[in-house]
């Protein structure tokens, strides 16, 4: 694996994230050491071995097919300011 | 005065429920300007509160007589959200954000007559161990004993609060070790439950699988009452455990004779610092003495592989648990100028730090095609892995012991030399039962140097109550 400038670049920019050119050289040798650390998973024999997604046995859980009280839409707009007619207003979408 | 005690001078209106608000907020006011402990006081929600009680008080209205936290302060981590208070999770993107509606656990402080003090301090979402990676413009909260050394973290303001003001119970939360870790470097108790057993609705999430509230506190008294609480089934959470609540506080006090506890055999020796050690044996023995059995036990799994492991689901879970913070519909907004993403990214560069841009990173790297069974995905069988050694365990043991951290509350100036893997290293003793969704305590054992140290026991799912047991034990041979 090589962690490289272009990599973190990359992963950053997937993130919605942009790294100043001080972050880049900071973050740099640090994630390749911590990523070099995790890496010693492969260590572990996992053959025929099932993820644990949650750490506790759990069931699918639903709700009653019924109408509830939810928030409001005037709740909903009031903790921006960017909003228009009732709705929430983004930036350009292209 | 003990917990109870104080109720009973509430409801018969010997202590007047404003007044003594009125002085509590006070205090902590006063404790904040010197050690930094709470983002928010909410001033204005606890008179509330306390008037409105004591009208019923003074009505003797049949609601009162019941009600478990009376007049008792209770602060919030800052993750945890409170109607009307701002809660940021420490982090600027959400400056600002005053929620709508009350976590769970809250909810039910309120109910239950617990008066909410403020939010508490921490590191940005939850991100470190040492309260250090608190977001822009937060303040570093400082160790009760030695304010030139850390509290812990990630809910460094909680542990300090609570050792610092008394006649108060802080609701913590844990992802990786965030309550007992700072607990032990504070010098109280700090109780993080099984996976599920508090609801997480009005959590601002770190980790899904990995997120618990539990409460911190001076005695474990206050543990046991205030987690009595927040417990229980929430159709909110599609991860709440739909089991029977229990009543914990009947484990104080009562006798381990005859409990087994298993003493982690990788988890002394080399790396513990001398001192840690002697006093985590001195809790053991402690146990031994009031008839409890100890017994070596290898557990390599959990804590060769814990932090990778930790890590790896932590920050793969937290990466997308983040994306929905882009300063559009709460916290923090920015002029709409650009594109979506361009939008987006300004936002989040602005104002996420840099513990949280790394994690982010990190995160979605391991969930990256070509990456994620090498990674996101391995880190979830090693987990099954863990728990399976864990189980095993538990079949001999009641709980496993360990020192809660290796090392004495650091100094600031130590922490800032460290990199951020040595920094992940802090978790050692507590990522793996955070891992595997174990209940574990933080129970105060000793000083050196006049600095606190802690041990930490870890019992099998839905197992609060021997926790509660063998920390009361330890807490009475005091």
């Amino acid at each position: 694996m090589q962690v490289d400038r272009k990599l973190l670049e990359h992963v950053a920019e997937v993130a919605r994230i942009k790294l100043t050119e001080e972050e880049v050289n900071k973050f740099l040798p640090q994630l390749k050491e911590a990523l070099e650390f995790f890496s010693k998973l492969k260590e572990v024999n996992t053959e025929g071995v099932k993820p644990s997604f949650q750490p506790v046995e759990l069931k699918n859980a639903m709700r009653e097919d019924k109408e509830k009280e939810c928030l409001s839409q005037e709740d909903a707009l009031s903790l921006t300011e960017h909003k228009k007619d009732g709705y929430f207003k983004g930036p350009r979408a292209v | 005065m003990a917990t109870n005690q104080f109720i009973e001078k509430i409801k018969n209106q010997e202590i007047d429920i404003v007044e003594h608000t009125e002085k509590l907020i006070e205090e902590s006011k006063e404790i904040n300007k010197e050690y930094n402990y709470l983002n928010i006081i909410s001033e204005e929600l606890a008179l509330q509160q306390a008037d409105s009680l004591k009208k019923l008080i003074k009505n003797k209205d049949k609601s009162i007589k019941n009600k478990k936290l009376l007049g008792i302060a209770v602060s919030v981590k800052d993750s945890i959200c409170v109607k009307d208070v701002e809660s940021t999770a420490g982090s600027r993107i959400l400056q600002g954000y005053k929620p709508l509606f009350d976590a769970f656990a809250v909810q039910r402080v309120k109910e239950e007559g617990g008066i909410i003090i403020g939010k508490t301090c921490q590191d940005e979402f939850g991100f470190g161990g040492f309260s250090v990676n608190v977001g822009i413009g937060c303040k570093v909260p400082l160790n009760p004993f030695d304010k030139e050394r850390s509290c812990g973290g990630s809910s460094g303001g909680a542990a300090g609060l609570s050792q610092k003001l008394d006649g108060h119970i802080a609701l913590g939360e844990s992802t990786g070790g965030s309550i007992v870790e700072p607990a032990s470097f504070c010098g109280v108790y700090g109780l993080c439950p099984t996976y599920g057993r508090v609801s997480r609705y009005g959590l601002i999430d770190f980790a899904n699988s990995l997120d618990k509230i539990g409460p911190m506190g001076k005695n474990i008294e206050d543990a046991a009452l205030l987690i009595g609480v927040i417990s229980g089934h929430d159709a909110k959470d599609s991860t709440s455990l739909n089991v029977k609540n229990e009543n914990y506080e009947s484990y104080l006090k009562k006798p381990v004779k005859g409990m087994k506890i298993g003493i982690i055999k990788e988890a002394f020796g080399s790396g513990v610092e001398r001192e840690v050690e002697k006093n985590v044996y001195n809790g053991i023995e402690e146990l031994e003495e009031e008839g409890a059995k100890a017994e070596e036990i290898s557990l390599e799994l959990p804590i060769k592989y814990g932090i990778a492991t930790y890590y790896m689901i932590a920050t793969s879970e937290a990466s997308t648990n983040l994306a929905k913070l882009c300063g559009m519909r709460y916290g923090m907004a920015e002029k709409l100028e650009g594109s979506f993403n361009e939008y987006f990214t300004k936002v989040r560069s602005n104002n996420f730090g840099d513990e949280v841009k790394r994690r982010i990173i990190i995160g979605t790297f391991a969930r990256m095609a070509g990456y994620r069974d090498a990674f996101y995905l391995k880190a979830m069988k090693v987990r099954t892995l863990m728990i399976n050694e864990y189980k095993k365990a538990f079949k001999k043991f009641d709980a496993l012991v360990s020192p809660t951290t290796s090392i004495l509350a650091p100094k600031f100036s130590d922490i800032g030399n460290l990199t951020p893997l040595q920094h992940y290293m802090i978790d050692l003793m507590t990522v793996s039962p955070n891992v595997c969704g174990l209940p574990h305590l933080n129970v105060p054992v000793g000083f050196e140097k006049n600095l606190p140290i802690g041990m930490l026991l870890t019992a099998d799912h839905l197992q609060e109550g021997k926790l509660i047991k063998l920390g009361s034990a330890v807490e009475k041979g005091k």
